[in-house]
């Protein structure tokens, strides 16, 4: 058996709007290997999001989708959705942004908390709670045998943080996808939000880590995927990729952060109902050429791999 | 303290009863006529000022009207709310034997109402924007609008006069259903009408939460997700209007009391009132009102207990 976890290959997503269709994801391929730190950064509204909602197929009704999604071999988008649901919460789960939003504000924290283990693991009502509060505890959420009869606006913002990660974890998947978990927070819950999913990490557990955070990636990720306008431009080992980035984007990405002098990539990032011709990259691009204006080749390079004409 | 909190809200149905029995009472002294008078002329048209002069002593009209009043509370406070001028039976037995009536036909009409109004709504908005939604839309604008006679009449004939299903009208000792479904039908699509729209826009904005997302993703099946994630979260602010209906329910429907000659307190009341028994009129109107307060009372309790987020705030 090899060691990949998640296969995903030729993955697009089309989301209808008003004003025309939006190509969320445009051809994705990528995969993730048993107990990686997968991240996969890019700038917000680059369609990261629905790339992650396209793996757990809970993408909004009106979307298309197309490509396939493997996970522990089995391609799950083509699972019918009674079969998809054996698998949300089991074998992937997510975790949100907000826990004030994501968690349900009737329902009690610890029998939330629960479900997974009822449905997928078949426990009894009993046997879940004494493991949810074994969780709780596992969290630093303590009292467990207190906060697990508590509702979710009883909790701080990190306890419920927390609360949440456990819940995702709740039925021992072998892959989280984490969307934006240090969207709008504060370098203290940072490292604390750092810390909790090392700690998942390390139990091993795979992660796909979607965020712009280029610095929580940095300190978080094995492999760094860099997502433009909807489509993957580059993936590469985490060293290798902050010492050399090779496309254009992730080089300016790079330069934009703070540690590195803060220089904006100069121009706007493109509409995505109208997205440029040939690399979506070439308006910005200091080192564009009138080969940029046709689709630039994904180039292997060092297992890294680059969707730009540079390196073809 | 949550305990604390509903000693105080019950301490203050005090001041509001107090004052609606002022009102009922008063309400009735102001009104043109006088009843002694009234009820002392016979047929023919004259009276006898004699007579009117010990009715009036006899039932205590000589005296001011505060004195009335107060003489009137104090009776009321043990439950004694006097004796019917017409049928000289006392004012609460048959008040109460009126409201047991209304009960019988509100609780059949809620049950209704829930029964049609919930799944309903939650279809409508699951399937919003569809042929379903805009089914059960229709059939709630035609249940608001529609008027409650009308309702009656239509089915009236339809149930009764053609296709012989059910009495037309009638009260059959207050036990035999038949004579109850068509007035409870019409009293509960009403209601029905309502609460639909209430939960079908609750509903909707249930499901956009984040947090259905969430119990997707826990792959959760899309039955438990509707009914323990969305549905619950969905009724609490139905609640206020299903308690509302309890009330209007509770207090009797004059118009359908009337149509399917019901003998519950909504009949009563008007009754009462075109045949000048005050006291029938005053003793009702109490009672009414108290059950009115009641249920507030009780649906205040409810959404205390299906709302966590306030019942642990008064907690703290």
């Amino acid at each position: 058996m090899s060691d990949v976890l998640l296969k995903v290959s030729g993955v697009s997503v089309t989301i209808p709007t008003g004003k025309g269709a939006v190509q969320a994801v445009d051809d994705a391929a990528f995969s993730i290997n048993k107990h990686e730190v997968f991240s996969l950064i890019g700038e917000s509204g680059s369609g990261k999001s629905i790339l992650g909602q396209a793996i757990m197929r809970l993408l909004p009704p009106n979307a298309v989708f197309s490509g396939k999604v493997e996970l522990g071999g089995t391609e799950i988008s083509s699972l019918s959705e009674k079969e998809m649901q054996k698998v949300r919460g089991k074998t992937v789960a997510s975790i949100a942004q907000n826990p004030y939003l994501a968690m349900n504000p009737g329902i009690r924290v610890g029998t939330q908390v629960a479900e997974p283990m009822r449905a997928h693991l078949g426990m009894s009502k009993k046997d879940s709670k004494a493991r949810t509060c074994r969780a709780l505890k596992y969290f630093d959420i303590i009292p467990a045998e207190v906060r697990e009869r508590e509702y979710p606006f009883q909790y701080s913002g990190g306890m419920l943080q927390r609360a949440m990660v456990a819940m995702g974890t709740a039925a021992n998947p072998e892959l989280i996808i984490a969307d934006e978990p240090t969207k709008g927070v504060d370098v203290l819950k940072k490292r604390n939000i750092a810390a909790i999913f090392k700690k998942v990490s390390s139990d091993g557990c795979a992660f796909l880590l979607i965020t712009h955070d280029v610095g929580f990636a940095r300190a978080m990720a094995d492999r760094i995927a860099v997502n433009y306008c909807g489509q993957i431009v580059e993936i590469a080992e985490k060293e290798a990729f902050f010492k050399e980035p090779l496309h254009p984007y992730s080089q300016a990405l790079l330069d934009a952060v703070p540690e590195r002098g803060m220089h904006p990539i100069p121009g706007l990032s493109p509409s995505m109902i109208e997205v440029p011709e040939g690399c979506r990259f070439h308006p910005r691009c200091p080192y564009k050429t009138d080969r940029c204006l046709t689709n630039p080749p994904v180039v292997e390079l060092d297992g890294r791999s680059v969707r730009c004409w540079v390196y073809a | 303290m949550l305990k604390e909190y509903f000693i105080r809200r019950a301490l203050y149905l005090l001041p509001v009863l107090i004052f609606i029995s002022f009102m009922s009472f008063s309400l009735i002294y102001i009104a043109p006529g006088d009843p002694a008078e009234i009820m002392m002329t016979s047929p023919s048209g004259g009276y006898d000022e004699a007579a009117v002069e010990a009715f009036r002593i006899a039932h205590g009209l000589d005296q001011p009207f505060y004195i009335q009043y107060l003489n009137w509370l104090k009776h009321a406070a043990v439950g004694d709310f006097g004796y019917s001028y017409m049928s000289e039976q006392s004012v609460f037995e048959t008040v109460l034997d009126a409201f047991r009536n209304t009960l019988t036909l509100s609780v059949l009409a809620l049950a209704i109402a829930l029964v049609i109004a919930i799944p309903l709504g939650v279809v409508s908005a699951l399937k919003r924007n569809t042929v379903v939604d805009d089914a059960c839309r229709f059939g709630a604008l035609l249940g608001v609008s529609m008027p409650n006679f009308l309702q009656a009449y239509l089915m009236i004939i339809l149930f009764s006069v053609i296709i012989h299903w059910l009495p037309a009208s009638g009260f059959g000792h207050g036990t035999d259903i038949s004579y109850m479904i068509l007035p409870a039908i019409v009293l509960g699509t009403g209601s029905a009408a309502i609460m639909m729209r209430m939960i079908r826009s609750s509903m909707l904005d249930v499901m956009g939460k984040e947090y259905i997302q969430t119990a997707r993703g826990k792959g959760m099946s899309e039955k438990i997700v509707i009914i323990r994630h969305a549905l619950k979260n969905a009724l609490v602010p139905v609640i206020t209007v299903i308690g509302l209906s309890i009330g209007f329910l509770l207090n009797g429907s004059v118009v359908v009391e009337t149509i399917f000659g019901w003998s519950g307190i909504g009949n009563l009341v008007v009754n009462s009132i075109l045949s000048h028994d005050y006291m029938m009129v005053q003793g009702s109107v109490l009672f009414v009102a108290i059950i009115f307060l009641l249920i507030n009372f009780f649906v205040d309790i409810v959404y205390v207990w299906a709302n966590p987020e306030i019942r642990y705030d008064r907690n703290s």
